[in-house]
């Protein structure tokens, strides 16, 4: 008796087609990864063209098949060309990775409108426009799909230091809700992944800039795992978020923090 | 490491109370599949045999020990039988539970007694076996079976509320005690789910209240709560403790 095949198919992501918006470092890229290796073919959506490269070959080292788009997720045409291309070279895009996203430290006494809708445009717009896309064709061809939005354990707390961060992630929970009571007719699951603090070039700032040691000090602390996750703990999640194991959880957060977050 | 691998739980010996239907039979199931040797505690002599047979065909080791979770006496013996015979235990899922829909103003203390003590203090003193256990080893994952009464409230089964909505908190607390022993503890809050629990209530309006209030439309099925059990009794789960998953097709959040 083969123990464990089953399991793996209920996992298994092999012929399905995933777009990952930031899918070229930290989590995205870990996301990418994973969905690769799970079978599916990956198509990265982001601005750094030689981390985009870097991604793209370790997806195909995988036997992947892949795309890396050069794509701004702030500029509204590109992103329809590039959702557009991946439908034409991968297929109809059947799992959806919101995952691009950035934040401005600054408390919202000294945040210009310029940076507040920044901040909104590229990680929470830029989400509600490529789910429109994405659901629209998952809705046509009537096979359903899975939208993985990746918010922030940000989007359930007050901060004074990335504030409109945090406003972006906590809105991109309501599209998730919203979404999934939507689209649940199409057989169309959407969910949340809310990390916690992960080692990634997001969170340098405090791992590493001497005037955030105390805040390190008190996230250490406050995290029961005591310590950063690493973006490969994160993969796992995405991947039964964009598998058939998860057929049945629809508008849900999925917290992935150490616990940070329920102490 | 591959993804699928990552959900593996090969060599992992798993426990499941009331794992001789329903929802538990199903996680019990999705065990055996992933590869993992599986213990079912729970009442019925029957079923737990019928089970048994069941896992031991998908290939797992399997094993079923006679137990209700009520008698405190019979608890720390269930476990050190499993452990004799399946090996230290990885997994413990608190699934058992029971409802007595009796009404808060009309319904005796000994209902309200029986519910607690098999949906709460069971799931505690069971877990806390678990992690003693686990402890030696600086590894676990303890899986609680939630309710949607976790978070809503219920007209008629205050106690089960009161039991799985203190269940949620139990999650949390021993995450948070246990973390720095590298073990997971999280809750799964099913939603309307395809069990001899929720059978009766096809024949009432109630059921078309559900389908329409849940997205989905429909109940979910024992299966559907085996992925989100396999996710957190895997390594591919080690950074979430504290969490709570949702198998609702939506109802919690329309």
């Amino acid at each position: 008796m083969d123990t464990g095949s089953a399991s793996r198919r209920l996992f298994d992501l092999t012929g399905r087609v995933a777009l990952v918006t930031g899918g070229n470092r930290g989590l995205g890229r870990a996301i990418a990864l994973a969905l690769a290796d799970a079978g599916a073919a990956v198509a990265v959506l982001a601005r750094d063209e030689a981390k985009n490269r870097e991604t793209l070959d370790a997806l195909r080292a995988r036997d992947s098949r892949a795309l890396a788009l050069k794509t701004d997720l702030a500029d509204r045409p590109q992103v329809a060309n590039a959702f557009a291309t991946v439908e034409r070279e991968l297929g109809p895009v059947e799992i959806l990775v919101n995952n691009a996203g950035f934040a401005i430290l600054k408390g919202v006494l000294e945040q210009t409108d310029e940076e507040w809708d920044q901040v909104l445009e590229t990680n929470l717009t830029a989400a509600f426009r490529l789910s429109r896309m994405a659901a629209r064709s998952m809705a046509a061809r009537g096979r359903g799909g899975k939208i993985i939005n990746v918010s922030s354990i940000a989007g359930n707390f007050g901060t004074p230091v990335f504030p409109s961060y945090a406003v972006s992630k906590g809105g991109m929970q309501q599209l998730t809700r919203c979404l999934a009571v939507e689209l649940a007719p199409h057989n169309i699951q959407v969910n949340s992944l809310l990390p916690g603090w992960f080692t990634t070039d997001m969170t340098d700032w405090i791992r590493n800039w001497p005037e955030y040691a105390e805040a390190l000090k008190e996230m250490i602390q406050r995290t029961p795992r005591g310590r950063f996750g690493e973006p490969d703990e994160l993969a796992g999640a995405a991947v039964f978020l964009a598998s058939r194991a998860s057929d049945h959880m629809t508008g849900s957060d999925l917290v992935i923090d150490g616990g940070f977050s329920v102490r | 490491m591959s993804a699928p691998a990552m959900f593996d739980l090969a060599g992992r010996v798993a426990a499941v109370t009331g794992g001789n239907g329903g929802i538990g039979l199903g996680i019990a199931r999705g065990f055996a599949e992933a590869g993992a040797a599986v213990a079912i505690l729970a009442r019925d002599e029957a079923k737990n045999h019928a089970a048994r047979d069941e896992l031991i065909a998908l290939g797992a080791r399997a094993l079923a020990v006679r137990l209700d979770v009520t008698d405190r006496a019979a608890l720390a013996p269930a476990m050190a039988e499993v452990e004799r015979e399946l090996g230290p235990i990885d997994i413990l899922v608190n699934n058992a539970g029971i409802a007595r829909p009796v009404g808060a103003t009309r319904g005796e203390l000994a209902d309200w007694d029986r519910v607690i003590e098999t949906n709460l203090n069971a799931a505690f003193i069971l877990a806390r076996l678990a992690a003693r256990s686990m402890i030696a080893r600086r590894r676990g994952k303890i899986i609680n079976i939630g309710s949607e009464y976790s978070l809503f409230g219920n007209p008629i089964a205050h106690s089960y509320s009161a039991s799985k909505g203190a269940l949620i908190q139990l999650t949390k607390s021993m995450a948070v005690e246990l973390a720095a022993h590298n073990i997971q503890v999280n809750a799964i809050v099913p939603g309307w789910i395809e069990s001899d629990m929720t059978a009766p209530m096809k024949s009432r309006p109630f059921y078309q209240e559900v389908l329409r209030r849940t997205p989905a439309a429909r109940l979910g099925t024992p299966a559907e709560c085996a992925g989100a059990a396999i996710f957190l009794a895997s390594s591919a789960a080690d950074f979430v403790t504290g969490a709570t998953l949702f198998v609702d097709g939506g109802y919690s959040i329309k």
